[in-house]
């Protein structure tokens, strides 16, 4: 279970997340929707501690994350698998190096660090990376540098290093935002995929509402940092999108089709 | 308004804009050219005194240059006019030549692993604490700026005469120029992969190695490659002060105005810097290309 409680970032006079509460039980799929700017990003890399909260506190299970230092954060970190817009991966190293990085947090003792450094993994951990891309099919291109890669493909990698990490959650910032339809698609059934199969819970900041609305258990909506809505998709009316984002669903969803068409080009 | 102002409006908005830069831009020229007559005077920098010593730099070449005779070309050492004749000591120098060359390579080695070390704190970008970024800044900037031969004048009289106070005096300095540079590559470097280490899981190292590393790597090597041309040069003069290398020689036969020596010695120089030039221009493209 992870709880936040009145969780805050303000950036000088701004105030990107202002007090948000709320509890996401283990194995489910949460999905986060609502303008750019709205505070969806800064609330997922308050969760990791990329982003310090001003105020307000993380617990998983009982376990206060905002006072976690040290090797005890980057422990937590291993625990929440980060997923990024830009996929965030080494463009001039291989996608098997790429997956590898995801294993870097289990390393313990100064030796296995060192060695971790130096570029040398084990073959259990090279086994368990290739088995990751097979299961995704991309066993084929681990040699690859990540820059040949296709943007899906990309991000498919990136999830390899996330479930490399071995996580309790996974944290998605805009997966899809930069994907064309099917890439898109089949991105989220990844994560829809891990959701189900592995359990794992899954917060997903997302552009897209028909996304949100296929992939998610609950939808979170913010508005101006707050919370604007939270609840299934089912109750996710034309009239609460319209009160979150100002405009009707239908001029949102023609608004977003040039911008996704132009992306396939 | 009328349809047709806003064009026109824009034009004479544009010739105003315009006619601002020029003015600002002569006005900079021209200030630029007060300061370069300013230092000139102050430099001592005088037109008649630069037109008098002019041919005198033509008369010292001149001199240096060896008096060949085609028909004794390719004779023996003992012929005055022949090759070997003018590089008499050529086994001597070689060897000479060698030990800078080595001195070099080395002194880019410590400065360039020195460097590397330093450049990931100095770097804004790469999330060291500020002041041991401030710290490790100002630390490189002393070091590049204390010249080599002034490391060398101290570390001789540390270490006594000989290589190792010149290698010591050259990596001083190339971990000054070499860490800046690096810096820069790194602060060029984007940010998403090393926040994606972070995110992981990774330390501060990891996220260093694995994040920013593979993305400026080139840059540092071929920054390094110059910088061992550059200590080619500096290690063939850093001799002047006893710190070994070819530099000894040179300062010797200038003092002692062995005039075809000083060509002899100056010659295989530039040979010695050309040759590294072609190697590292092939190591650059060969890393370049290679996947890591």
């Amino acid at each position: 279970m992870l709880e936040l409680q009145g969780l805050t970032r303000r950036f000088g006079a701004v105030t990107a997340v202002d007090r948000v509460s709320l509890s996401v039980p283990e194995g489910q799929m949460l999905g986060i929707i609502g303008r750019s700017g709205a505070g969806k990003s800064t609330l997922l890399r308050m969760i990791n501690r990329l982003t310090e909260p001003s105020a307000g506190r993380i617990l998983h299970d009982g376990r206060d994350i905002t006072a976690l230092s040290g090797r005890a954060l980057r422990a937590w970190r291993a625990d929440c698998a980060m997923i990024f817009q830009q996929f965030n991966l080494v463009q001039r190293l291989d996608v098997l190096t790429n997956v590898l990085i995801g294993r870097l947090s289990r390393r313990r003792g100064p030796l296995a660090r060192l060695g971790a450094l130096l570029g040398l993994f084990t073959a259990e951990e090279r086994a368990m990376a290739l088995a990751l891309l097979d299961r995704f099919g991309l066993a084929e291109t681990a040699l690859q540098r990540a820059e040949t890669l296709s943007g899906g493909q990309q991000q498919r990698v990136a999830i390899c290093r996330a479930l490399m990490q071995e996580p309790r959650l996974i944290l998605a910032d805009e997966p899809i935002a930069s994907l064309d339809p099917a890439n898109a698609r089949a991105v989220m059934e990844a994560l829809r995929e891990v959701n189900r199969g592995q359990g794992l819970t899954v917060l997903c900041n997302l552009h897209d509402l028909a996304a949100a609305r296929h992939y998610c258990d609950r939808i979170l909506a913010l508005q101006a940092g707050r919370v604007a809505f939270d609840g299934p998709p089912a109750e996710l009316t034309p009239a609460r999108v319209e009160a979150i984002y100002g405009i009707p669903e239908a001029v949102l969803a023609a608004e977003g089709a040039p911008a996704r068409a132009a992306l396939v080009h | 308004m009328a349809a047709g102002a806003a064009p026109l409006r824009m034009e004479a908005a544009f010739r105003a804009a315009r006619r601002q830069r020029r003015a600002a831009t002569l006005l900079g020229l021209a200030v630029l050219l007060a300061c370069l007559l300013a230092s000139a005077w102050v430099a001592e920098a005088h037109p008649a005194r630069l037109l008098e010593g002019l041919p005198r730099i033509g008369e010292y070449f001149h001199r240096i240059l060896p008096t060949l005779r085609r028909e004794a070309l390719f004779a023996g050492a003992e012929t005055e006019g022949s090759l070997a004749f003018w590089f008499y000591r050529l086994d001597s120098w070689a060897w000479l030549l060698f030990e800078t060359a080595n001195m070099a390579a080395l002194a880019t080695l410590m400065g360039a692993a020195a460097a590397l070390a330093l450049c990931f704190v100095a770097a804004r970008n790469a999330g060291a604490p500020r002041p041991l970024a401030l710290a490790t800044r100002r630390l490189l900037e002393a070091l590049r700026t204390v010249p080599e031969i002034v490391f060398a004048l101290i570390l001789v009289w540390a270490f006594g005469v000989g290589p190792l106070a010149g290698i010591l005096a050259i990596a001083l300095h190339s971990t000054g120029a070499l860490g800046k540079l690096f810096a820069e590559a790194v602060e060029n470097a984007g940010a998403g992969p090393w926040e994606a280490v972070r995110a992981a899981g990774g330390g501060w190292a990891e996220a260093c190695r694995f994040g920013l590393l593979p993305q400026v790597l080139p840059n540092l090597l071929s920054y390094a490659l110059l910088r061992f041309e550059i200590n080619l040069r500096a290690a063939s003069v850093i001799g002047f002060v006893g710190a070994g290398g070819i530099g000894e020689e040179l300062y010797t036969v200038i003092a002692f105005n062995h005039y075809e020596e000083i060509s002899a010695i100056v010659l295989l120089i530039i040979l010695c810097v050309a040759a590294i030039d072609l190697l590292s221009e092939r190591l650059r493209h060969h890393v370049i290309g290679a996947a890591r």
